[in-house]
């Protein structure tokens, strides 16, 4: 077992960054500069996470780097951290996503605030991945609310204030069943044990409960996570608070903060309560393919690239869903794959929006046209993203997305046949829309557009190494993830048959 | 031996408010010898010394306690024990920072002399006496005594109309919550033939009421006596007015001190005397707390002036502090008590901030006043963030965890949708505090002056920053504390 410092730090270094680039803020591109050395720090630091991570720890399940030290016995407080394979998937792809995200999408206006924002929220982020206790969870969860309310509401576009405030109402009303519901987990387990209140991860998963109460608790942790991820019909707020968030703000809204949704549906929601799966899994697998479908259709009509992002997320994460629904090994492993994988995607196309954006002025799809001409390489970038994610094989959503449908396949054919016809969808919106921004010929402004700089080229090279290379080697990741999986999966089939 | 009988006193019980009236004694004797008025800096140290003394003193009491436990004094009319001395601090410190935002009030507007120190010090002994009364009369008094000195602070600033207006209303309203109260004292005792708590109490358990009419009446009027002291919906009517009127140190006191006076004696009145009818009146609460949330919340969200958006604010926080109330357990008790305990620094420090932005004459209060301000004076506009924050109650400062136990507690006793409620309250309380958050940093038209911070209110802000944080990273031992406390509860 690995000491938990490793984890510790991963929290504390982004929070250090941010006070620094807060000190330093009077020095022009001190900030940035901190904020960058920060985030490469912390990106190598999971990388040493990520080889140290060992998942045949005796006694721990797939956990690694695990402490619990309890913080206040009347609250039920705990530090208590550890990491499977999911979460150091996920952690991976938080600090990957932070240094793309502040020198790829940099903002000059206040930029000291910017930066530490964006540090406070990956610290949070990765506070939540490496929870192993639900109220912990909980707080980190409802912390990154504040970080990103701030980020959209400061730096956002037109209608920032409305979007801020539609994300916030969402998120936080949401979270409030979340609460409630893990509150009264917490309470019940004392109830039963006699002993102290406790709100471990693994403490929790052993509560006896009956069919009913798990069913409405499961309801109370997934809309929470619904939102957040987001399923159909809860999504509303994402296509407008994608749209004006500023581009760093709209990378980490759905590469990372989307996934803790989906990383909360499997690991509590589906975790904790594996009764509930019996009359549930059809309802959530359902939405999951109305999402898929809905998120396609929607995407083809929207006219601008930041709201068919947007959508065509709504239709990726349906697909996260239906894996962590799936009930199968292989869809679950899709389906955590995915959320990586869709990570980088959108990382790539934010980035390239933004990138569009700031020659043009506009990322309204009537306002462009014809690219392809003085930009080659933008429209090359543009390719190779839009290729993954439509699931070519070769890239990396196409592994994902396989994996889910056979997965999903094997045990509820009739969904994945439908989620299947979402891959075409995929194919149609964003062939369509790459036909109306870079074919044709470019006339005026759209004519005179550079093309990718230098730094631009140099900050996709990592998301277009990750896409090619994690579609025709996604190993490594499989091998972390998959162990840790099969033991949720086995869990709940056990819990199922109890 | 003919003649009255005194009753045995134990000093240290009532020492505090003896500290009190003692100091607000000494101010007043002060100011009527010494031919010219009291230099504010000798009456701002005698309340500070006074202050630190109670807490001192708690210290001591805490000791005796955990000795011999908890006691009752001066004919069982007095109460020394845990629950007390937790509340007493909560006064005494709240009365500490208030003094020093009044010091550096009333050097801004000229004001010399020691009435605001004799008049908040008579207030809080009021405060006191409520916190450690075993009897409804001696409640009575407590609340009487705090509240004719509000009644004076409230009306301080004669230049301002307002202040006058806001001192009438709550003159008006006060008293007739005072009536409502004393009638429901008068009935209840009817009912059970006595207005000492613990004899209530006794009297209840042994009996079973035949006809409670008489009960039921005094109780629910003894309920709406609290309910105008702490502003719960329907009887918050006041509120916005005497808040937005009241000079700004004296708002930083009926936030604070006043709600911790009368939720320990509610506390009191509830659990320990009528504990037995508990599901009688938990019903009539449950109602009052949906109210209290949600108007409190949604009426918050309207207010353009900062001082009318605490008070709607603070109305949905008095919402949560009934809900440890509500659950009527121990650990709804200590819930209740910690939240007052660490709503009292928070709430303080923010009105401190709001007086210094009000500026001379007390008017600036608008929220685009605030426009920029963590812009031009970036630890003044954090500092005030952080305790936006704390009222929110987001996580990593204190406010979350006030939630936190109040919500448990409510959980625990069975009250789920009633926790859904008051939480989701708090998403539509949130949105305000995060915009007016937002206004802080919004982008400064460079119109807007500094705004100077002098260094007393710079102590009771960062206290109150501190306190947020510090135990918001870290509450193991504040809460060990409380529910220690608790225990400690005289039933």
């Amino acid at each position: 077992m690995h000491s938990s410092i490793y984890l510790d730090l991963l929290i504390v270094v982004p929070l250090l960054g941010a006070l620094v680039a807060m000190l330093v803020r009077k020095v022009p591109n001190a900030s940035f500069l901190a904020g960058l050395a920060t985030s490469v720090l912390e990106f190598a630091l999971s990388v040493v996470v990520f080889v140290l991570y060992n998942n045949h720890l005796k006694g721990a399940g797939t956990f690694d780097f695990l402490s619990r030290h309890v913080l206040s016995a009347p609250l039920g407080l705990a530090w208590d951290v550890g990491i499977d394979g999911i979460s150091l998937v996920l952690i991976m792809l938080t600090t990957i996503v932070l240094p793309l995200a502040l020198y790829g999408a940099r903002e000059r206006r206040h930029e000291s605030s910017f930066v530490a924002w964006m540090l406070v929220l990956t610290a949070f982020t990765v506070g939540s991945f490496i929870s192993h206790d639900v109220l912990e969870f909980f707080i980190f969860f409802e912390l990154t609310l504040v970080p990103s309310y701030f980020i959209i509401a400061g730096w956002g576009g037109a209608q920032r204030a409305r979007a801020a405030l539609k994300f916030f109402i969402y998120t936080f009303g949401a979270s409030a069943f979340l609460f409630i519901g893990v509150l009264y987990l917490g309470f019940l387990h004392q109830h039963q044990t006699g002993g102290a209140l406790t709100f471990s991860d693994t403490a929790l998963a052993s509560t006896v409960l009956s069919h009913g109460t798990s069913v409405w608790l499961f309801l109370a942790f997934a809309v929470a996570f619904a939102v957040k991820s987001p399923i159909w019909p809860l999504h509303t707020w994402s296509p407008i608070t994608y749209a004006e968030a500023p581009t760093g703000g709209s990378i980490q809204l759905s590469a990372l903060l989307a996934k803790l949704g989906s990383y909360g549906l499997l690991r509590f929601a589906v975790g904790l309560f594996p009764l509930a799966l019996v009359t549930m899994r059809p309802l959530f697998l359902t939405l999951a393919v109305i999402g898929i479908l809905y998120g396609s259709f929607v995407a083809c009509a929207t006219p601008d690239l930041k709201r068919l992002v947007a959508y065509s997320s709504l239709a990726q994460m349906g697909f996260v869903t239906l894996g962590v629904m799936s009930g199968s090994v292989i869809g679950a492993t899709g389906a955590v794959l995915l959320m990586f994988n869709h990570g980088i995607i959108t990382i790539g196309f934010f980035l390239l929006i933004g990138f569009i954006e700031q020659r043009r002025g506009s990322y309204q799809i009537k306002d462009l046209a014809g690219l392809q001409g003085p930009a080659p390489v933008l429209a090359a970038l543009f390719t190779v993203v839009m290729m993954a994610s439509i699931g070519l094989p070769g890239l990396s959503g196409f592994v994902s997305e396989f994996l889910i449908l056979i997965g999903t396949f094997a045990t509820h054919v009739w969904w994945a046949a439908v989620a299947t016809t979402g891959v075409i969808a995929a194919a149609a919106y964003l062939l369509w829309a790459y036909q109306r921004v870079f074919h044709g010929v470019a006339t005026g402004p759209n004519a005179e557009i550079a093309d990718a700089s230098f730094a631009e080229r140099w900050v996709m090279v990592p998301v277009v190494v990750l896409i090619v290379g994690l579609g025709v080697f996604p190993h490594p990741f499989l091998d972390q993830i998959t162990p840790s999986v099969q033991i949720l999966v086995h869990h709940l089939a056990a819990g199922v048959g109890k | 031996m003919t003649g009255v009988v005194i009753p045995s006193i134990h000093y240290l019980a009532i020492l505090p408010v003896l500290i009190f009236f003692g100091a607000a004694l000494v101010l007043l004797l002060a100011s009527a010898l010494v031919p010219d008025k009291v230099a504010l800096n000798v009456s701002t140290g005698v309340t500070a010394a006074a202050s630190l003394a109670v807490i001192v003193i708690g210290f001591f009491q805490w000791h005796y306690i955990d000795l011999h436990g908890a006691t009752t004094s001066v004919a069982h009319a007095v109460v020394l024990d845990g629950f007390s001395v937790v509340g007493n601090v909560a006064i005494a410190a709240g009365m500490l920072l208030s003094a020093f935002v009044a010091h550096d009030w009333a050097t801004r507007e000229r004001i010399a002399g020691a009435d605001f120190h004799i008049l908040a010090l008579a207030s809080s002994a009021g405060a006191l006496l409520m916190v450690q009364a075993n009897d409804l009369i001696v409640i009575f008094l407590g609340l009487e005594i705090l509240s004719i000195g509000l009644y004076v602070l409230v009306g301080f600033d004669r230049q301002r109309r307002s202040s006058d207006e806001g001192a009438l209303k709550y003159f008006l309203l006060g008293g007739f919550a005072s009536a409502i109260f004393i009638y429901g004292a008068a009935l209840v005792y009817g009912a059970t033939g006595s207005t000492n708590l613990s004899s209530i109490s006794y009297f209840l358990a042994k009996n079973t009421v035949l006809h409670p009419g008489l009960l039921y009446a005094g109780g629910a009027l003894l309920l709406i006596g609290f309910a105008f002291k702490v502003a719960a919906v329907p009887f918050h009517a006041w509120s916005p007015d005497v808040y937005e009127g009241a000079p700004t140190p004296v708002t930083g006191v009926m936030a604070s001190i006043v709600k911790v006076g009368a939720f320990a004696a509610l506390l009191r009145v509830l659990i320990s005397a009528l504990g037995t009818q508990l599901d009688t009146w938990r019903p009539i609460l449950y109602v009052l707390i949906i109210l209290t949330c949600v108007v409190g919340a949604s009426l918050a969200l309207v207010q353009r002036n900062v001082k009318r958006l605490f008070a709607y604010s603070s109305i949905n926080q008095a919402g949560f502090m009934l809900l440890g109330v509500w659950a009527g357990t121990p650990r709804g008790i200590a819930a209740t008590l910690f939240y007052v305990l660490t709503y009292t620094p928070v709430i303080i420090a923010t009105f401190a901030i709001v007086t210094l932005v009000g500026g001379r004459g007390d008017m600036n209060h608008g929220i685009e006043h605030y426009r920029g301000l963590a812009r031009r004076q970036p630890w003044l506009g954090a500092a005030l963030t952080v305790l936006l924050l704390t009222q929110l109650g987001a996580p990593l400062t204190i406010g979350f965890y006030a939630k936190f136990t109040v919500l448990a507690s409510v959980i625990d006793a069975g009250g789920g949708a009633l926790a859904l409620v008051a939480i989701l309250s708090a998403a539509i309380a949130a949105f305000f505090y995060l915009r007016f958050a937002l206004t802080l940093f919004a982008d400064d038209d460079g119109e807007a002056m500094r705004i100077p911070v002098p260094p007393m209110s710079v102590i009771v802000i960062a206290v109150g920053v501190v306190v947020s944080i510090l135990f918001g990273i870290w509450p193991g031992p504040l809460a060990a504390w409380v529910q220690h406390a608790t225990l400690l509860f005289v039933p």
